[in-house]
Protein backbone atom coordinates (compact mmCIF):
# COMPACT_ATOMS: atom_id res chain seq x y z
CA UNK A 1 0.00 0.00 0.00
CA UNK A 2 1.17 3.46 -1.10
CA UNK A 3 2.13 5.64 1.42
CA UNK A 4 2.44 9.67 1.47
CA UNK A 5 5.28 11.47 3.39
CA UNK A 6 4.80 15.58 3.79
CA UNK A 7 7.79 17.81 3.69
CA UNK A 8 7.16 21.07 5.28
CA UNK A 9 9.32 23.41 4.12
CA UNK A 10 7.77 26.04 4.34
CA UNK A 11 10.33 29.08 5.24
CA UNK A 12 13.26 26.71 4.27
CA UNK A 13 15.86 28.89 2.49
CA UNK A 14 18.47 26.09 2.47
CA UNK A 15 18.91 23.62 0.32
CA UNK A 16 14.71 24.56 -0.48
CA UNK A 17 11.88 22.62 -1.20
CA UNK A 18 13.13 21.10 -4.51
CA UNK A 19 16.22 19.93 -2.74
CA UNK A 20 14.55 18.54 0.27
CA UNK A 21 12.08 16.52 -2.30
CA UNK A 22 15.12 14.79 -4.31
CA UNK A 23 16.06 13.72 -1.20
CA UNK A 24 12.99 12.54 0.24
CA UNK A 25 12.02 10.88 -3.27
CA UNK A 26 15.73 8.82 -2.13
CA UNK A 27 14.01 6.95 0.90
CA UNK A 28 10.39 6.29 -0.54
CA UNK A 29 8.80 3.16 -2.53
CA UNK A 30 7.97 3.89 -6.09
CA UNK A 31 3.98 4.33 -5.88
CA UNK A 32 4.51 6.31 -2.75
CA UNK A 33 3.37 10.22 -2.55
CA UNK A 34 5.90 13.01 -0.99
CA UNK A 35 3.76 16.54 -0.08
CA UNK A 36 5.98 19.41 -0.33
CA UNK A 37 4.98 22.35 1.72
CA UNK A 38 6.48 25.52 0.45
CA UNK A 39 6.37 29.19 1.00
CA UNK A 40 8.54 29.75 -2.18
CA UNK A 41 6.27 30.30 -5.29
CA UNK A 42 8.93 29.54 -7.35
CA UNK A 43 7.99 25.56 -6.19
CA UNK A 44 4.67 25.74 -8.30
CA UNK A 45 6.87 25.83 -11.52
CA UNK A 46 10.32 24.00 -10.95
CA UNK A 47 9.20 21.14 -8.88
CA UNK A 48 6.69 20.16 -11.99
CA UNK A 49 9.25 21.05 -14.19
CA UNK A 50 11.45 19.01 -12.55
CA UNK A 51 9.01 15.95 -12.51
CA UNK A 52 8.41 16.02 -16.27
CA UNK A 53 12.68 16.25 -16.61
CA UNK A 54 12.97 12.65 -14.74
CA UNK A 55 9.57 11.27 -14.74
CA UNK A 56 7.96 11.63 -11.68
CA UNK A 57 4.76 12.21 -11.68
CA UNK A 58 3.13 15.63 -10.43
CA UNK A 59 -0.10 14.89 -9.00
CA UNK A 60 -1.28 18.67 -8.39
CA UNK A 61 -0.67 21.94 -6.91
CA UNK A 62 -2.72 23.17 -4.33
CA UNK A 63 -2.73 26.92 -3.02
CA UNK A 64 -3.54 26.69 0.65
CA UNK A 65 -3.64 29.35 3.04
CA UNK A 66 0.01 30.87 3.31
CA UNK A 67 1.69 28.43 1.14
CA UNK A 68 1.78 25.79 -1.69
CA UNK A 69 1.29 21.93 -1.80
CA UNK A 70 3.08 20.31 -4.33
CA UNK A 71 2.34 16.17 -4.52
CA UNK A 72 4.84 14.44 -5.98
CA UNK A 73 4.58 10.51 -6.86
CA UNK A 74 7.29 8.49 -7.05
CA UNK A 75 7.29 6.38 -10.56
CA UNK A 76 10.41 4.65 -11.29
CA UNK B 1 19.16 9.91 42.02
CA UNK B 2 21.22 11.94 39.33
CA UNK B 3 19.80 12.79 36.41
CA UNK B 4 21.49 11.20 33.13
CA UNK B 5 22.32 12.92 30.10
CA UNK B 6 23.76 10.87 27.67
CA UNK B 7 25.04 12.31 24.07
CA UNK B 8 25.41 10.03 21.12
CA UNK B 9 27.88 11.41 19.09
CA UNK B 10 31.46 13.20 19.59
CA UNK B 11 31.01 15.43 16.33
CA UNK B 12 30.78 19.62 16.71
CA UNK B 13 26.99 19.37 18.33
CA UNK B 14 27.76 16.55 20.40
CA UNK B 15 31.17 17.83 21.46
CA UNK B 16 29.61 21.67 22.19
CA UNK B 17 26.16 20.27 23.75
CA UNK B 18 28.92 18.27 26.65
CA UNK B 19 30.86 20.48 27.45
CA UNK B 20 28.62 23.47 27.69
CA UNK B 21 26.45 21.88 29.58
CA UNK B 22 29.36 20.31 32.12
CA UNK B 23 29.81 24.36 32.61
CA UNK B 24 26.05 25.21 32.92
CA UNK B 25 26.11 22.80 35.57
CA UNK B 26 29.24 22.59 37.51
CA UNK B 27 27.65 22.67 40.81
CA UNK B 28 25.45 20.21 40.05
CA UNK B 29 27.73 17.51 38.37
CA UNK B 30 30.23 18.30 41.61
CA UNK B 31 26.84 17.23 43.84
CA UNK B 32 26.01 14.03 41.90
CA UNK B 33 23.18 15.55 40.81
CA UNK B 34 23.56 15.05 37.06
CA UNK B 35 25.58 13.05 34.72
CA UNK B 36 27.10 13.66 31.44
CA UNK B 37 27.80 10.92 29.19
CA UNK B 38 29.03 10.73 25.88
CA UNK B 39 29.55 8.06 23.50
CA UNK B 40 31.09 7.89 20.20
CA UNK B 41 32.33 6.24 17.17
CA UNK B 42 36.30 7.25 17.66
CA UNK B 43 38.60 8.86 20.31
CA UNK B 44 39.55 11.41 17.42
CA UNK B 45 37.65 14.76 17.15
CA UNK B 46 38.15 15.91 13.24
CA UNK B 47 37.45 19.54 11.98
CA UNK B 48 35.47 18.76 9.11
CA UNK B 49 35.75 21.86 7.36
CA UNK B 50 39.46 21.78 7.11
CA UNK B 51 38.92 18.96 4.53
CA UNK B 52 38.20 21.84 1.65
CA UNK B 53 42.07 22.73 2.42
CA UNK B 54 43.13 19.53 2.35
CA UNK B 55 43.50 18.78 -1.74
CA UNK B 56 45.05 22.47 -2.41
CA UNK B 57 47.83 21.51 0.24
CA UNK B 58 46.46 24.60 2.09
CA UNK B 59 46.05 22.70 5.33
CA UNK B 60 47.92 20.01 7.06
CA UNK B 61 46.06 16.57 7.75
CA UNK B 62 47.41 17.07 11.70
CA UNK B 63 45.89 20.02 11.84
CA UNK B 64 42.44 18.51 11.51
CA UNK B 65 42.52 16.64 14.43
CA UNK B 66 42.52 16.57 17.98
CA UNK B 67 42.03 14.23 21.29
CA UNK B 68 38.27 13.82 21.70
CA UNK B 69 38.87 13.05 25.00
CA UNK B 70 40.90 16.63 25.41
CA UNK B 71 38.16 18.39 23.96
CA UNK B 72 35.76 17.18 26.45
CA UNK B 73 35.55 18.77 29.97
CA UNK B 74 37.23 16.06 32.26
CA UNK B 75 33.91 15.92 33.81
CA UNK B 76 32.07 14.06 30.75
CA UNK B 77 32.29 10.01 30.93
CA UNK B 78 33.56 9.63 27.36
CA UNK B 79 33.18 6.01 25.69
CA UNK B 80 34.66 5.05 22.47
CA UNK B 81 31.84 2.60 21.89
CA UNK B 82 29.13 2.82 18.72
CA UNK B 83 25.45 3.01 19.62
CA UNK B 84 23.98 0.05 17.81
CA UNK B 85 20.32 0.33 18.95
CA UNK B 86 18.50 3.23 20.21
CA UNK B 87 15.20 2.44 22.23
CA UNK B 88 13.59 5.68 23.16
CA UNK B 89 10.43 3.97 24.67
CA UNK B 90 12.82 2.30 27.47
CA UNK B 91 15.04 5.04 27.33
CA UNK B 92 18.29 2.79 26.84
CA UNK B 93 21.15 2.60 24.14
CA UNK B 94 22.93 -0.48 23.71
CA UNK B 95 26.49 -0.32 22.06
CA UNK B 96 28.77 -2.32 19.83
CA UNK B 97 30.26 -4.03 22.90
CA UNK B 98 27.36 -4.90 24.04
CA UNK B 99 26.97 -2.22 27.17
CA UNK B 100 23.30 -0.52 28.36
CA UNK B 101 23.04 3.23 28.93
CA UNK B 102 20.21 4.66 30.31
CA UNK B 103 19.02 8.13 30.43
CA UNK B 104 16.82 10.76 31.26
CA UNK B 105 17.58 13.43 28.89
CA UNK B 106 19.36 11.98 25.24
CA UNK B 107 20.50 13.80 22.50
CA UNK B 108 21.27 12.30 19.23
CA UNK B 109 24.28 14.11 17.22
CA UNK B 110 24.99 11.06 15.25
CA UNK B 111 25.48 13.42 11.76
CA UNK B 112 25.42 12.40 8.15
CA UNK B 113 27.96 9.88 6.05
CA UNK B 114 28.80 10.28 2.43
CA UNK B 115 27.38 7.66 0.07
CA UNK B 116 29.14 7.77 -3.11
CA UNK B 117 28.39 3.18 -3.20
CA UNK B 118 24.44 4.22 -3.90
CA UNK B 119 25.19 5.43 -7.52
CA UNK B 120 27.06 2.92 -9.80
CA UNK B 121 30.33 3.49 -10.34
CA UNK B 122 30.66 6.39 -8.43
CA UNK B 123 33.04 5.17 -5.74
CA UNK B 124 35.46 3.92 -9.08
CA UNK B 125 35.26 6.85 -10.91
CA UNK B 126 34.71 10.21 -8.75
CA UNK B 127 37.17 12.31 -6.21
CA UNK B 128 35.73 13.86 -3.36
CA UNK B 129 37.30 16.01 -0.32
CA UNK B 130 34.40 15.16 2.51
CA UNK B 131 36.40 12.41 4.08
CA UNK B 132 40.18 12.01 4.70
CA UNK B 133 40.71 9.10 2.29
CA UNK B 134 39.20 11.16 -0.25
CA UNK B 135 41.04 14.58 0.21
CA UNK B 136 44.00 12.65 0.30
CA UNK B 137 43.20 11.23 -3.62
CA UNK B 138 42.14 14.71 -5.00
CA UNK B 139 45.49 16.24 -3.67
CA UNK B 140 47.38 13.64 -5.43
CA UNK B 141 44.71 13.92 -8.20
CA UNK B 142 45.47 17.92 -8.42
CA UNK B 143 49.14 17.70 -8.24
CA UNK B 144 49.22 15.51 -11.22
CA UNK B 145 46.52 16.90 -13.48
CA UNK B 146 47.61 18.24 -16.58
CA UNK B 147 44.46 19.96 -18.04
CA UNK B 148 41.20 18.43 -19.55
CA UNK B 149 37.98 18.51 -18.45
CA UNK B 150 37.18 18.66 -14.65
CA UNK B 151 33.59 18.31 -13.47
CA UNK B 152 32.45 19.06 -10.31
CA UNK B 153 29.32 17.00 -9.56
CA UNK B 154 26.80 18.42 -6.38
CA UNK B 155 24.29 15.39 -5.20
CA UNK B 156 21.19 15.87 -2.99
CA UNK B 157 21.11 15.70 0.28
CA UNK B 158 24.54 16.92 1.29
CA UNK B 159 25.78 18.94 3.80
CA UNK B 160 28.21 22.11 3.83
CA UNK B 161 26.07 23.47 1.33
CA UNK B 162 28.30 26.09 -0.01
CA UNK B 163 31.66 23.96 -0.24
CA UNK B 164 30.97 22.96 -4.06
CA UNK B 165 30.84 26.18 -4.46
CA UNK B 166 34.29 26.94 -2.52
CA UNK B 167 36.06 24.15 -4.30
CA UNK B 168 34.93 25.35 -7.62
CA UNK B 169 36.56 28.84 -7.48
CA UNK B 170 39.55 27.86 -5.45
CA UNK B 171 39.76 24.89 -7.90
CA UNK B 172 40.07 27.55 -11.06
CA UNK B 173 42.78 29.87 -8.84
CA UNK B 174 44.52 26.45 -8.01
CA UNK B 175 45.04 25.54 -11.79
CA UNK B 176 45.93 29.24 -12.65
CA UNK B 177 48.86 28.74 -9.88
CA UNK B 178 49.81 25.97 -11.52
CA UNK B 179 49.89 26.72 -15.36
CA UNK B 180 47.41 24.35 -16.70
CA UNK B 181 43.87 26.92 -16.46
CA UNK B 182 44.29 27.73 -19.95
CA UNK B 183 44.06 23.99 -21.30
CA UNK B 184 41.11 23.15 -18.21
CA UNK B 185 37.33 23.54 -18.75
CA UNK B 186 35.22 23.46 -15.62
CA UNK B 187 31.60 22.60 -15.06
CA UNK B 188 29.26 22.41 -12.51
CA UNK B 189 26.49 20.03 -12.29
CA UNK B 190 23.66 21.14 -9.70
CA UNK B 191 20.36 18.81 -8.48
CA UNK B 192 17.78 21.67 -9.20
CA UNK B 193 17.12 24.71 -11.64
CA UNK B 194 20.11 26.99 -10.48
CA UNK B 195 23.44 26.83 -9.06
CA UNK B 196 22.79 26.21 -5.21
CA UNK B 197 19.79 25.77 -2.59
CA UNK B 198 20.01 29.38 -1.57
CA UNK B 199 18.96 31.39 -4.25
CA UNK B 200 20.88 34.74 -3.54
CA UNK B 201 24.07 32.50 -3.18
CA UNK B 202 22.95 31.14 -6.56
CA UNK B 203 22.01 34.55 -8.18
CA UNK B 204 25.70 35.97 -6.89
CA UNK B 205 27.39 32.51 -8.13
CA UNK B 206 26.01 33.00 -11.81
CA UNK B 207 28.14 36.40 -12.26
CA UNK B 208 30.97 34.74 -10.44
CA UNK B 209 31.03 31.90 -12.52
CA UNK B 210 30.31 33.81 -15.94
CA UNK B 211 33.40 36.12 -15.23
CA UNK B 212 35.82 33.08 -14.70
CA UNK B 213 34.74 31.20 -17.95
CA UNK B 214 32.95 28.43 -15.24
CA UNK B 215 30.34 26.41 -17.16
CA UNK B 216 27.51 25.04 -15.59
CA UNK B 217 24.77 22.14 -15.61
CA UNK B 218 21.61 22.08 -14.04
CA UNK B 219 18.66 20.16 -13.40
CA UNK B 220 21.74 17.24 -12.75
CA UNK B 221 21.04 14.33 -10.82
CA UNK B 222 23.21 11.61 -10.94
CA UNK B 223 22.39 8.59 -12.29
CA UNK B 224 25.73 6.53 -13.11
CA UNK B 225 29.35 7.22 -13.67
CA UNK B 226 30.81 5.14 -16.06
CA UNK B 227 35.02 5.04 -14.74
CA UNK B 228 36.09 3.18 -18.25
CA UNK B 229 34.52 5.81 -20.72
CA UNK B 230 35.15 8.68 -17.87
CA UNK B 231 31.49 9.96 -18.40
CA UNK B 232 29.08 10.76 -16.33
CA UNK B 233 25.15 10.63 -16.43
CA UNK B 234 21.88 12.57 -15.18
CA UNK B 235 18.71 11.05 -14.26
CA UNK B 236 17.94 14.11 -16.45
CA UNK B 237 19.37 11.82 -19.11
CA UNK B 238 22.56 14.28 -19.49
CA UNK B 239 25.95 12.51 -20.46
CA UNK B 240 28.62 14.70 -19.23
CA UNK B 241 32.62 13.68 -20.95
CA UNK B 242 34.92 13.98 -17.84
CA UNK B 243 39.47 13.93 -17.24
CA UNK B 244 38.99 14.91 -13.44
CA UNK B 245 35.16 13.83 -11.79
CA UNK B 246 35.08 15.59 -8.60
CA UNK B 247 31.93 14.54 -6.51
CA UNK B 248 29.57 15.63 -3.61
CA UNK B 249 28.45 12.45 -3.31
CA UNK B 250 24.76 12.22 -1.67
CA UNK B 251 24.30 11.50 2.33
CA UNK B 252 22.70 9.33 4.35
CA UNK B 253 22.31 9.45 8.14
CA UNK B 254 23.80 6.80 10.69
CA UNK B 255 23.26 3.20 10.49
CA UNK B 256 22.23 3.27 13.86
CA UNK B 257 19.23 5.56 13.34
CA UNK B 258 17.81 3.55 10.76
CA UNK B 259 18.52 0.50 12.65
CA UNK B 260 16.94 1.69 15.07
CA UNK B 261 13.73 2.81 13.03
CA UNK B 262 14.24 6.65 14.02
CA UNK B 263 13.98 7.69 10.32
CA UNK B 264 13.50 6.92 6.97
CA UNK B 265 17.71 7.80 5.34
CA UNK B 266 18.95 7.87 8.92
CA UNK B 267 17.27 11.33 9.56
CA UNK B 268 15.32 12.00 12.60
CA UNK B 269 11.75 13.68 12.68
CA UNK B 270 12.30 16.72 14.64
CA UNK B 271 10.48 19.72 15.61
CA UNK B 272 12.24 22.82 13.94
CA UNK B 273 12.06 24.95 16.92
CA UNK B 274 12.52 22.34 20.11
CA UNK B 275 14.72 20.54 18.20
CA UNK B 276 12.95 17.80 19.76
CA UNK B 277 12.62 14.08 18.42
CA UNK B 278 8.39 14.19 17.42
CA UNK B 279 7.01 12.02 19.97
CA UNK B 280 9.29 12.36 22.52
CA UNK B 281 9.89 15.06 25.15
CA UNK B 282 13.08 13.94 26.66
CA UNK B 283 14.97 12.92 23.26
CA UNK B 284 17.09 16.29 21.54
CA UNK B 285 17.88 15.64 18.37
CA UNK B 286 20.65 17.96 16.76
CA UNK B 287 22.94 18.71 13.68
CA UNK B 288 23.15 16.59 10.41
CA UNK B 289 20.86 13.73 12.17
CA UNK B 290 17.41 16.13 12.24
CA UNK B 291 15.22 15.95 8.78
CA UNK B 292 14.73 19.50 9.57
CA UNK B 293 14.49 21.70 5.70
CA UNK B 294 17.47 23.46 6.90
CA UNK B 295 21.82 23.83 5.34
CA UNK B 296 23.23 20.68 7.13
CA UNK B 297 26.63 22.23 8.20
CA UNK B 298 28.60 23.05 11.18
CA UNK B 299 27.38 26.30 11.37
CA UNK B 300 23.57 24.97 11.66
CA UNK B 301 25.16 22.15 14.09
CA UNK B 302 27.00 24.81 16.06
CA UNK B 303 23.89 26.96 17.00
CA UNK B 304 21.44 24.23 17.55
CA UNK B 305 23.86 22.96 19.91
CA UNK B 306 23.92 26.16 21.80
CA UNK B 307 20.20 25.94 22.34
CA UNK B 308 19.93 22.71 23.40
CA UNK B 309 22.59 23.63 26.29
CA UNK B 310 20.62 26.23 27.42
CA UNK B 311 17.25 24.16 27.61
CA UNK B 312 18.87 21.28 28.86
CA UNK B 313 20.48 23.09 31.31
CA UNK B 314 17.21 24.99 32.49
CA UNK B 315 15.38 21.56 32.78
CA UNK B 316 17.82 19.92 34.83
CA UNK B 317 18.22 23.13 37.01
CA UNK B 318 14.77 24.76 37.14
CA UNK B 319 12.48 22.37 35.55
CA UNK B 320 11.70 24.78 32.49
CA UNK B 321 12.38 25.36 29.05
CA UNK B 322 14.48 28.05 27.95
CA UNK B 323 14.30 29.02 24.30
CA UNK B 324 13.00 27.53 20.29
CA UNK B 325 16.29 27.70 18.16
CA UNK B 326 15.35 30.48 14.90
CA UNK B 327 16.91 28.50 12.55
CA UNK B 328 19.95 30.56 12.95
CA UNK B 329 22.88 29.68 10.10
CA UNK B 330 26.65 31.25 9.58
CA UNK B 331 28.44 30.50 6.78
CA UNK B 332 31.75 31.69 5.66
CA UNK B 333 32.03 31.25 1.75
CA UNK B 334 35.83 31.36 0.01
CA UNK B 335 36.03 32.93 -3.29
CA UNK B 336 39.02 31.83 -4.45
CA UNK B 337 42.60 31.25 -2.43
CA UNK B 338 42.84 34.64 -1.05
CA UNK B 339 38.85 36.23 -1.06
CA UNK B 340 36.11 35.40 0.88
CA UNK B 341 32.21 36.13 1.86
CA UNK B 342 29.65 34.88 3.97
CA UNK B 343 26.08 34.82 4.29
CA UNK B 344 23.67 34.93 7.59
CA UNK B 345 20.51 33.77 7.60
CA UNK B 346 17.58 32.04 9.81
CA UNK B 347 13.75 30.61 9.68
CA UNK B 348 12.47 34.21 8.57
CA UNK B 349 15.57 36.39 7.22
CA UNK B 350 17.35 35.39 3.82
CA UNK B 351 21.01 35.49 3.60
CA UNK B 352 22.46 38.06 1.47
CA UNK B 353 25.86 37.51 0.20
CA UNK B 354 28.20 40.69 0.13
CA UNK B 355 31.26 41.55 -2.38
CA UNK B 356 34.46 39.14 -1.69
CA UNK B 357 36.97 40.58 0.19
CA UNK B 358 40.60 39.29 1.67
CA UNK B 359 39.47 40.30 5.26
CA UNK B 360 36.49 37.52 5.60
CA UNK B 361 39.00 34.92 3.89
CA UNK B 362 41.41 35.76 6.67
CA UNK B 363 38.75 35.54 9.18
CA UNK B 364 37.73 32.25 7.87
CA UNK B 365 41.38 31.11 8.26
CA UNK B 366 41.11 32.65 11.40
CA UNK B 367 37.95 30.32 12.54
CA UNK B 368 39.96 27.36 11.11
CA UNK B 369 41.99 27.67 14.48
CA UNK B 370 39.67 29.33 16.88
CA UNK B 371 37.09 26.14 15.99
CA UNK B 372 38.55 24.63 18.96
CA UNK B 373 37.14 27.26 21.26
CA UNK B 374 33.68 26.48 20.21
CA UNK B 375 34.07 22.71 20.02
CA UNK B 376 35.04 23.37 23.85
CA UNK B 377 31.63 25.51 24.47
CA UNK B 378 34.03 28.58 24.84
CA UNK B 379 33.02 30.77 21.58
Amino acid sequence: MSEKVIVDARGAFCPGPLMELIATLKNVAVGDEVDVWSTDKGSVTDIPEWCKKVKHECVGVVEQQGYWSVLVRKAK
Amino acid sequence: MAKQVLIIGGGVAGTIIANGLARQTRSELAAGAVTITMIGDTDKHMYQPGLLYVPFGKMRESELFRDQRKVLDKRIAFFVDPARKIDVEAKSVTTASGKTFTYDYLVIATGSRIRPDTIPGMSEGAHWFYDLDGARKLRDALNAFQGGKVIINVNAPHKCPVAPVEVTLMLREFFIARGVMDKTEITYTYPIGRLHGLEPVANWAVPEFQKHGIKSETFFNTKSVDPEARTITSEEGVTLPYDLLITIPPHSGAQVITDSQLGAGGWVPTNKQTLLREGSDNVFIVGDTTNIPISKAGSTAHFEADTVVDNLASLLKEQRWSRNYDGKVYCFIETGLTTGTYIMFNYTTPPNPGPPSAMVHWLKLGYNRMYWLSARGLL
